[in-house]
């Protein structure tokens, strides 16, 4: 990273002192002064630490249900109803954040690791290497996101259901691993495969930059491996930025997530996600509205939250603001 | 020019059997096969099922009848849940709602959203251009998903101005094409803010100023002509989320467009309705983007291809 020189105000001593200051500690200053941005980053914070805490925080269990009580609106027992099995809204929706939130990261993290790998070595090995597996990038742009994730969760479902026939090791493998993770796994897989390729061409065209810089001249004529020049002295130079611009896509795996569970290919149920509640709310919309109305208005307070912050950085980040 | 015209229209071909291979692939991988049910059939009568539906050919076969007969005869193929109704059936008696929905929602974007965006541009900084940024801000972050419901709360159960589902005449098309439209109009909005902003900046608008022009047909005649390039380029992902988002919303309000027939074909495990009707929406989306990549060789006179 390019460092900025900034002069910092008198010390203590009255004499002038020169600090270096990175860019980043800017970025961080600037988006600090953003209230949006910091606004959404508190309502972040707090529904990470319910999604953590959701064993603690919740009244009740996700799965808990209370037959006598089904449909109770809104009330001192259970302060945001139940829903049509007597379940506790308001428990659902925190272990809902979970399923969000996890979604949201793990989400990020796969499409930032496979759109990584595939950039560098697309801009390293050059040549036909390169435009082969850049064309392959065009081909999944082509191919509308959403569709693809549906046609990838039909795949799934279908294969790992229990009620399927057949079994071979692999598939029952994926089931319980599947099984272990709540039912996210293939959710993962599926933002994953249709996710990455954004990253991959940011990371392309960065490090067909860096790879001609003398320092990496420098690395190679000291004989060091390629291994060794990517992780080494590639990969830590871009990394930040490509991170920064990975989180700006958690808002969008999010909805994925909620997407899916709604029309039936996400979560399997009792598991909650804000989606699946939706779903289950529309359904009996008029003579219990709160069903619907909680779980909308937390999926728009997150997601809110998210884009201001996603705002906020982009300004701060954003050289031309400066 | 035409070469780069040529190249992009060429370039749909490979994307279209890509997305037709892949789509096939999938869903001929599911295990049990199409008409397998919780009771064994006697397996002569398999036999003539699968006889009859060509699944005992090499799949490299069936691949290729299915393409041939979208190629010959735009022939989607038989669905497995009824032995009467074709895909094709499916797709005639619901994609007309489907489609008039998606093109009242992009009406209602470019309608309201470009007029948002230049009030908010020719007044930046004010209370207007703060108040509809706001707005845009929060119909980008607010999905259909829980834009719809909040609305049908609001107008169809608590003020009881409007039917809650389903579509009957124009005043149930309101709530779904409102909430179709929403992020795509705040969308456009934003984008024609920023563009004219960066627009009215420029030497030719300084020099129409000069000149004596009033300032409404420098606005019109000038500055939205350049400023509108990037709002068009944007409609064609907008297409994509249309045609997505006609999923949730007519599933929302009961519309019996094809998006809500997709999804219970989903739940129904009916294969080649998926594969048909994903086959149509890529289609749909893909040459929307075509269209909108060429024309914009032909709005932007300043940028050559080769």
């Amino acid at each position: 990273m390019k460092r900025t020189e900034a002069r910092a105000p008198t010390s203590t001593f009255g004499e002038p002192t020169i600090r270096q200051r990175s860019e980043w500690e800017e970025a961080f200053r600037r988006l600090r002064r953003n209230k949006a941005a910091m606004l959404g980053l508190a309502v972040i914070v707090t529904l990470a630490v319910l999604a953590i805490a959701a064993p603690l925080v919740a009244p009740f269990h996700f799965a808990d249900d209370h037959l006598e009580d089904n449909f109770t609106g809104p009330g001192s027992k259970y302060l945001l109803g139940t829903d049509f099995l007597g379940r506790d809204v308001l428990s659902r929706l925190i272990y809902g954040t979970r399923v969000s939130l996890t979604i949201g990261v793990a989400g990020a993290t796969m499409a930032t690791i496979i759109g990584v790998t595939w950039g560098t070595i697309a801009a390293y090995r050059g040549g036909f290497t390169d435009s082969v597996m850049m064309r392959f990038v065009d081909l999944m742009y082509g191919f509308p996101t959403l569709l693809l994730i549906i046609l990838i969760m039909v795949f799934f479902r279908a294969n790992v259901d229990p009620s399927s026939e057949g079994s071979f090791s692999l598939r029952e493998t994926l089931r319980s691993l599947d099984l272990a993770l709540g039912s996210l796994l293939f959710i993962f897989i599926g933002i994953a495969i249709t996710s990455w390729m954004t990253t991959a061409r940011l990371v392309r065209g960065l490090v067909l930059s860096l790879k001609e810089q003398e320092f990496v001249n420098a690395a190679r004529a000291l004989g060091a491996s390629d291994r060794r020049i990517i992780l080494r002295h590639l990969l830590p130079n871009f990394l930040g930025p490509v991170i920064v611009a990975e989180t700006l896509n958690i808002p969008t795996y999010i909805l994925f997530e909620a997407f899916l569970s709604f029309i039936g290919l996400g979560v399997n149920p009792p598991v909650p996600s804000w989606g699946a509640m939706i779903n289950e709310g529309v359904q009996a919309m008029r003579s219990s509205p709160h069903l619907v109305l909680f779980p909308s208005l937390t999926m728009v307070l997150a997601l809110l939250s998210f884009n201001f912050l996603g705002d906020g950085l982009r300004d701060a980040l954003d050289p031309r603001m400066r | 020019m035409q070469a780069y015209i040529l190249r992009r229209v060429l370039w749909v071909i490979p994307l279209l059997l890509g997305v037709s291979l892949i789509t096939f692939l999938l869903m001929h991988a599911v295990p049990g096969g199409p008409f397998s049910r919780e009771k064994q059939l006697p397996p002569r009568v398999v036999e003539n099922i699968n006889a009859k539906y060509h699944l005992d050919d090499p799949i490299w076969k069936q691949y290729g009848n299915y393409v041939w007969g979208i190629v010959s005869r735009l022939d989607l193929g038989p669905s497995y849940s009824s032995t009467t109704v074709s895909v094709n059936d499916i797709i005639r008696r619901h994609l007309p709602i489907s489609a008039q929905l998606g093109a009242m929602a992009l009406g209602l974007a470019i309608a309201v959203g470009v007029p948002l965006g230049v009030i908010s541009a020719l007044r930046q900084n004010t209370l207007v251009d703060y108040s509809s940024m706001f707005v845009a801000v929060l119909g980008v972050s607010i999905p259909s998903l829980a834009l719809g419901p909040l609305l049908v709360w609001l107008f169809g159960l608590k003020l009881d101005l409007l039917p809650v589902a389903l579509w009957g005449g124009p005043n149930h098309w309101l709530l779904p094409t409102v909430t179709l439209a929403a992020g795509s109009t705040a969308l456009i909005a934003r984008l024609t803010r920023a563009s004219l902003l960066q627009v009215v900046r420029e030497d030719y608008i300084r020099t129409a100023r000069a000149k004596g022009i009033a300032e409404s047909w420098i606005i019109i005649r000038h500055a939205m002509r350049n400023a509108l390039i990037p709002v068009v380029t944007v409609i064609g992902p907008l297409f994509a989320n249309l045609v997505t988002g006609t999923l949730v919303v007519e599933k929302i309000f009961a519309i019996p467009g094809l998006g809500k027939f997709f999804v219970d074909s989903i739940t129904a495990r009916d294969y080649p309705v998926i594969m048909g009707t994903v086959l149509l929406f890529a289609t749909v989306i893909i040459v929307a983007n075509l269209i909108v990549d060429i024309a914009y060789v032909f709005l932007d006179p300043r940028i050559k291809y080769t």
